[in-house]
């Protein structure tokens, strides 16, 4: 049996100080940060992505703007407009400490090579040369960010070093320590490549695996299901492993669903707030004036000020027409270009329509597909707008995660906000001994967007520094042993390779199922019975009761994926990866008895939007071994100063 | 938009042990079909999963040969159009084909220095190893001013 092959793969051991798993953002500023400080205290270190770094995580295509970037704003109006798009929920000191450090983060994409936008006369001049940028909105810069990942990879790979760099593993599972269950001693994972599993074992790790994507039924069923608006591959295996191993998850009843171009998700900001394009009816009614009275229904207005309100909110008031059947609704793509254009020369118009291209071929190159597909031009055709399927994310305009370590030095933060172990307290670690994460495994902190997240990767990454070298005679003992999770890991294997000719038909088999099809099931049930697009985003208890039994007997039989290949493996774990991150999104939900997200999800027996009893965090646990859930509330604190009050 | 590879172009990356198709998917999907079994092209790359493809065009960007390309989703998109880039190391060009014909160009920069050049520190001073608890201290002290009057 010395030959390794499909179904007897290699396993591949190994131990280092700190493990970073995923590749994406905040991995990439926790690979830069570490370094600065690695090779002075010897420390020894590993990132190990599922993808390619150069184009890993949900900046693959490139992003058009840097949605995060200070400049002459003061930190706690950052934080004021985010607890205001976020309906009065979230932890200022985590949304204040990445808004006095963002720009930092900013300057070294400049530096490295990003293009910024500048204004006028101000061309060539660098941020930190008091370039002045072009922007947005009172939060964004626009820049050329096709190569966006590809520049921020190089710098994280340069710094790494290649050796230290493992990519095209998929990580399945973190393991506790045997000897101390509320620590994590390792991580276990399989390369899609070659039959292999990894187990490392490290003194601490970052898990920034992204959010997760394909929980609920995509709007597109056919050739297009892979059009998500959020990265595909992003499966919630952040907040699945963690949970598992322990961790607190906060927020996890927030979801986001963006209005965006029909079909093709096509970013819609730079459309309002650049070019200033007004969305309508099918009467060409705006639906933010018309329907401004449902603000004072429900109390959901309680967080909006004047115009400034939630990104729900305004889901809320167009869903109203969707509803009543006075859709589509249109963006008014030729009326705003024009306006634009009576100021303009000929050349600054050119200019101005391969602007608005390319905030598309920068992040969204499919809404282009569309466009050119049905011949549209937006300056000659109006665009239908629509709201997606939900995603459970923590860095972009939404809150769900991991309840994090803030920072110990501002004002009014209760003490047990920050925490750590043997009297150190380490910012970034979630209430799991060594367990670190950032971007979207942070909750409760939204609106960081790709340069939060990698600011988050860099504090995790000072934190972790610190955790090794307080845990320098710590060596790591896995809870299981390496025959048991390899496998685990080869469980959807094995299921193949016993059953594989019991049946003529390769997918159809009474002993196994596949995992794409187990995929829909658990699309199918998120969508029909937690407030998925078919229901038009609402639920209740009774509803959530079905999706419960649903759930269960889904998760009994994700034992028996298959996988007749690496790849099948690949998709059998990141589908068990959503049924977690599925629970505990439905978990949640079930637990906050009000609406607190109207236009994300309406639970239709609890309408309103109540301060009183619901201005809480929402905190889980999962007990891996009895798979209970135990849900607590934790006191809203305000930090900043309301203004409006 | 699923990517298709063009069988007269794709040269399978002469044989080397990682197509750059293969390395650089984020979801796994470009596959070389080495001998021809699975698609009857041998030493072709194929998209194994169409319906997971989310059109984010890294493939199509690294391919050297200009192989691969995108037809847009069958079940959503009428036929004829097409959106093609040409990457080179500063700038990339985009060439968009409506049903109707019509067609626009575009170019836009990528990166303002050298592919390859950037440095991680970027020059900021060595780290202080001393500074790796002061939450109001972090990084190269490139900390935003705070006005802490706004606080409770
Ligand atoms: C369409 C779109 C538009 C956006 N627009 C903007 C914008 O205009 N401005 C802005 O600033 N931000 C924008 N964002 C948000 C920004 O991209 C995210 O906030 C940021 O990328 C989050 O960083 P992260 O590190 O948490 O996750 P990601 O960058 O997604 O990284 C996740 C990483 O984990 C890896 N991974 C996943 N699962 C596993 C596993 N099990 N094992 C190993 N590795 C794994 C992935 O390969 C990837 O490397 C946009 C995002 C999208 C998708
Ligand atoms: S990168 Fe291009 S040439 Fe190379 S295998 Fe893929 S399609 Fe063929
Ligand atoms: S377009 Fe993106 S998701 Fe689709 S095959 Fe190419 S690299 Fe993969």
């Amino acid at each position: 049996m010395s030959e390794y092959g499909f179904g007897n793969p290699e396993v591949v051991e190994e131990e280092v100080d700190i493990l970073l798993i995923g590749g994406g953002m905040a991995a990439c500023g926790a690979g830069v940060e570490l370094m600065r400080y690695a090779e002075a205290n010897d420390l020894n270190i590993k990132l190990v992505d599922k993808a390619a770094m150069d184009r890993s995580g949900a900046v693959a295509q490139g992003l058009s703007a840097i949605n995060t970037y200070m400049g002459d704003n003061d930190p706690a109006d950052y934080v004021r407009m985010v607890r205001t798009d976020l309906m009065g929920i979230i932890r200022e000191d985590l949304v204040y400490d990445c808004g006095r450090h963002v720009d930092s983060s900013v300057h070294l994409f400049e530096e490295w090579g990003l293009p910024v936008w500048k204004q006028p006369g101000d061309e060539g001049k660098k941020l930190t040369e008091g370039g002045k940028p072009v922007r947005s909105g009172k939060w964004q810069i626009m820049i050329n960010g096709e190569s966006y990942k590809w520049i921020v990879a190089e710098a994280a790979k340069k710094s790494l070093g290649t050796d230290k760099i493992q990519e095209r593993v998929f990580i399945v599972k973190l393991v506790n320590d045997k000897n101390d269950p509320s620590r994590v001693a390792g991580a276990v994972g399989f390369s899609v490549r070659e039959d292999k599993v990894f187990v490392y074992k490290f003194k601490c790790c970052l898990l920034v695996c992204g959010g997760a994507v394909n929980v609920f039924r995509p709007r597109s069923v056919g050739e297009g299901q892979g059009r998500a608006w959020y990265p595909v591959w992003n499966a919630g295996s952040t907040y699945a492993m963690a949970l598992e191993a322990g961790a607190t998850g906060t927020m996890l009843e927030n979801r986001f669903v963006p209005a965006r171009f029909k079909d093709g998700y096509g970013p819609v900001g730079a459309w309002f707030l650049l070019f200033k394009a007004k969305a309508m009816n099918a009467a060409g009614e705006d639906y933010q004036v018309t329907n401004a009275h449902m603000l004072e229904e429900h109390n959901y207005g309680n967080h909006a000020h004047g115009h400034v309100m939630g990104t729900c909110l305004r889901n809320h008031l167009m869903m109203e027409d969707m509803r009543n059947g006075k859709g589509p609704i249109f963006m008014d793509t030729p009326s705003a270009l024009a306006k634009l254009a009576e100021t303009m020369t000929p050349k600054e118009i050119k200019h101005l329509e391969a602007e608005a291209w390319e905030d598309f071929l920068d992040m969204t190159i499919g809404q282009c597909g569309i466009w050119a597909g049905e011949n549209i031009e937006p300056d000659k055709e109006m665009s239908e707008l629509m709201p997606t399927e939900p995603y459970l994310l923590g860095s972009h305009a939404g809150c769900a995660g991991l309840w994090v370590s803030g920072p110990e030095d501002l004002p009014g933060v209760p003490e047990h906000w920050s925490w750590g172990s043997n009297g150190n307290k380490y910012r970034a670690m979630t209430t799991v001994n060594g367990l670190f994460t950032a971007g979207d495994g942070v909750g409760a902190s939204g609106h960081k967007f790709s340069s939060g997240a990698f600011t988050e990767g860099r504090l995790a990454a000072k934190s972790m520094i610190r955790f090794a070298m307080d845990n320098k005679d710590y060596s790591p003992e896995l809870e299981d042993s390496v025959e048991d999770l390899v496998e685990e890991i080869y469980k959807p294997v094995r299921n193949f390779l016993e059953h594989k000719d019991y049946t003529t038909a390769i997918d159809v088999n009474p002993h196994y199922i596949t995992p794409k099809m187990l995929q829909f099931r658990l699309q199918k049930c998120m969508d029909e019975y937690v407030a998925g697009v078919s229901t038009y985003y609402q639920t209740n208890a009774a509803m959530m009761g079905v999706a419960e039994r649903k759930l269960t007997m889904l998760k009994e039989d994700s034992e028996k994926m298959r996988a007749k290949d690496l790849h099948e493996l690949l998709r059998a774990w990141e589908n068990y990866h959503r049924i977690m991150a599925a629970e505990a999104h439905m978990k949640h939900i079930q637990f906050r008895e009000e609406t607190r997200y109207p236009g994300y999800y309406y639970r239709s027996d609890f309408l309103d939007l109540d301060d009183d009893n619901w201005r809480v965090f929402v905190n889980s646990t999962y007990d891996r071994k009895t798979k209970e859930w135990a849900l607590v509330k934790e006191p809203y604190v305000e930090l900043i100063k309301d203004l409006n009050k | 938009m699923p990517t298709f590879v063009r069988t007269d172009k794709c040269d399978g990356c002469k044989g080397q042990d990682k197509t750059a198709c293969m390395y650089i998917c984020p979801h796994d999907l470009m596959k070389l079909d080495k001998d021809g079994s699975e698609t009857g092209h041998a030493m072709r790359a194929f998209n194994q999963e169409p319906e997971q493809c989310w059109e984010c065009y890294s493939c199509i960007k690294i391919c050297p040969q200009q192989a691969i390309e995108c037809r847009a989703y069958a079940d959503i998109v009428p036929l004829g159009g097409s959106v093609q880039p040409l990457r080179g190391t500063d700038s990339i060009m985009w060439t968009i084909k409506f049903r109707n014909g019509n067609m626009k160009r575009f170019k836009f920069p990528i990166r303002t220095t050298p592919e390859g050049s950037a440095d991680p520190q970027a020059g900021r001073p060595d780290a202080n190893s001393g500074d790796l608890a002061a939450y109001d201290k972090l990084f190269d002290n490139d900390l935003h001013s705070c006005d802490m009057s706004q606080f409770n």
